[in-house]
């Protein structure tokens, strides 16, 4: 019987010829990470157990990210805490508050490379995916357990296969392809399983592209997404690549628990409504819901391609004065090369503040917290009662092009609505 | 063992920011993510007003959404000694069973239970009863492997001699 691409990486480092879906295995890890809110927990497992050591300080990546720059006295005494373990251990891969958001950092650094096997303390460690690795979120124990041992056990899980075939409406992006994946199967509709996504429409995406897509698999419930390497992943990789990678792909005869096919040309850029990112409409029956902030960032939608799409609409143009425009490059990197282009300036001259490098508003942290009642359009990925705020305030997920119209017309839309048009609308009576 | 206890009820998709809001991770100590258990949930008052022993029952996928182990811990710490669901999301089911919170999965126990029950878990034999109807549940069978490091106390105990092995 053939494999899947995840059985395959699964296989390899659990040092077996085949494994297949269900079997219970104890894998060698190529890279273990952990962030300012899962890393302390962590260390604290390590600490109450007496380990004073590392698997292989090369192997383990700590980033400073969700509360930095710290927000407050108790987010500083939880990254010194990281900080000084990253210094004691000499922790290859520590980065510091505006180096970014770990799920940026590690594959635009090369850090994580096609076939590698990464397990890390936040649920969208499954962004790697994107690049054709097994990657999959964790607590923190399971990390510290990773971390003193280089190994972690796993259920191969069984595998769905999302093909879109066609080619995507202009506006269309990877964001809106796993939205309409969500909203099919629900949140928990991938719960246990790998999600692996092909087809000519997903061909036709760009690797950052296809890491929003596999960030996202969580939200279905997903173990791990993942889009085997082609031509542009290599192409991506080689620019950056820390260490050799390997390349794998599901055999012909690879057994699929499932496969939905689906035509890419009749999904429009798609919202997801509160409370559950499963809750999708199409952003032309969402144009009557008025915001009062909309933030571009996160580890979903915060890479260069994103911001240069949100520029695109917002040059020259004014974010719509009833609300606040909130653009975070998800790293360092992001930013620096964004200023390049000059897209820093477009975002403030159209009145968006632009933040440090952080997880920020996305989680409810800081930089952009909701109160009772009010509304943000965000390209982040969860949209949970208070995730980005007060219990009672609302986030609605859409990709960079919506979120950036929607800051201009001050309610939720379309971006053929903005592009060309000057007049701005008034949504408030 | 045998817990018995009053019935916290909850619906489906019960994710750990209603179980544990991010405002609240700024720190790792226990006792003060317990205060804010279930606190963005339909019952916000449930850290003030469940009493020690109280279970948890909820719908299907409970524990969607972050990996944060804040979460079984902060349920652990406020006194609930088992979380009864449909079905729980996969990193809070791993993360529960690492940490030694008891979760049990019965979807018609839950779908039989009122807010307010008294039932009785066994965990041992996996028996769930509702002592306000006296009718009994079987709960879905965990794998042998994750039932030992539960009846550990969690993963680190399980692993400790595996680590000590290793040096």
């Amino acid at each position: 019987m053939g494999m899947t691409i995840t059985e395959k990486i699964i296989a390899d480092h659990a040092g077996k010829k085949e494994v297949h879906a269900g079997e219970l295995v104890t894998v060698k890890v190529d890279l273990v990470m952990a962030n300012d809110v899962t890393a302390p927990l962590a260390l604290k497992v390590l600490e109450k157990y007496g380990i004073d050591r590392v698997f292989d300080p090369d192997k383990i990546a700590l980033v400073l990210s969700h509360f930095v720059p710290a927000k407050d006295i108790k987010s500083a005494e939880q990254a010194k805490i990281v900080r000084d373990f990253a210094k004691r251990h000499n922790i290859k891969w520590f980065f510091q508050e505006g180096e970014g958001i770990e799920h940026t950092i590690l594959p635009e650094k090369g850090i994580v490379v096609p076939g590698d096997l990464v397990v890390g303390a936040d649920s969208h460690t499954c962004t790697y995916g994107g690049i054709g690795a097994f990657s999959t979120g964790m607590g923190s124990t399971d990390i510290a357990y990773a971390m003193a041992t280089g190994e972690t056990w796993l259920k191969v899980p069984a595998t769905m296969k999302f093909i879109f075939y066609g080619k995507l409406q202009t506006w269309v992006s990877g964001k809106d392809l796993i939205l309409h994946t969500i909203g099919q199967i629900g949140v928990d509709g991938a719960l246990y399983k790998a999600m692996e996504f092909d087809g000519e429409a997903i061909r036709s995406l760009s690797v950052e592209q296809r890491l929003t897509i596999a960030n996202m698999a969580i939200e279905a419930g997903g173990k791990s997404g993942i889009i085997s390497p082609d031509e542009k992943t290599i192409e991506y990789v080689s620019q950056r690549a820390q260490k050799p990678w390997k390349v794998y792909q599901s055999d012909p005869d690879a057994e699929y628990e499932v496969v939905y096919e689906w035509d890419a040309s009749k999904i429009e850029p798609l919202v997801a409504w509160p409370y559950l990112p499963s809750n999708v409409h199409p952003v032309s029956e969402s144009t009557h819901i008025t915001i009062d902030q909309a933030f571009i960032g996160s580890c979903t939608n915060g890479r260069i391609e994103d911001l240069r799409v949100a520029a695109r609409i917002l040059k020259g143009r004014k974010v719509h004065p009833y609300v606040r425009c909130i653009v975070i490059p998800a790293s360092k990197q992001v930013y620096m090369q964004a200023l390049k282009e000059g897209l820093i300036d477009i975002f403030l001259e159209a009145g968006c503040s632009v933040s440090v490098s952080t997880c920020g508003p996305c989680l409810g942290g800081h930089m952009g917290i909701l109160a009772e009642g009010e509304r943000c359009i965000s390209t982040s990925n969860r949209n949970f009662p208070g995730r980005m705020g007060h219990p009672k305030s609302e986030a609605y997920l859409a990709n960079p092009a919506v979120v950036a119209a929607s800051a201009v017309l001050g309610r939720i839309a379309h971006p053929e609505e903005v592009v060309g048009k000057e007049v701005l609308e008034e949504v408030f009576a | 063992m045998v817990i018995r206890g009053k019935v916290w009820k909850f619906g489906d998709n019960v994710d750990t920011d209603q179980i544990i809001p991010a405002r609240y991770l700024n720190t790792s100590d226990p006792y003060e993510l317990a205060q804010h258990v279930m606190e963005d949930s339909e019952h916000p008052d449930f850290a003030k007003e469940h009493k020690e022993g109280d279970i948890i029952v909820a719908g299907r996928n409970f524990g969607s959404g972050s990996s944060r182990e804040h979460a079984p811990i902060a349920i652990k710490y406020a006194g609930v000694p088992v979380v009864v669901a449909k079905s729980f999301a996969r990193i809070f089911f791993r993360n529960a069973i690492n940490i030694g919170l008891p979760i049990v999965e019965a979807p018609q126990a839950v779908d039989e239970t009122q807010h307010g029950d008294e039932i009785e878990v066994d965990l041992d034999r996996g028996i769930i009863k509702n002592l306000r109807t006296g009718k009994e549940y079987e709960a879905t069978k965990f794998p042998e492997t994750l039932m030992a490091i539960l009846k550990a106390g969690g993963l680190m105990e399980y692993a400790k001699e595996k680590l000590k092995a290793n040096g």
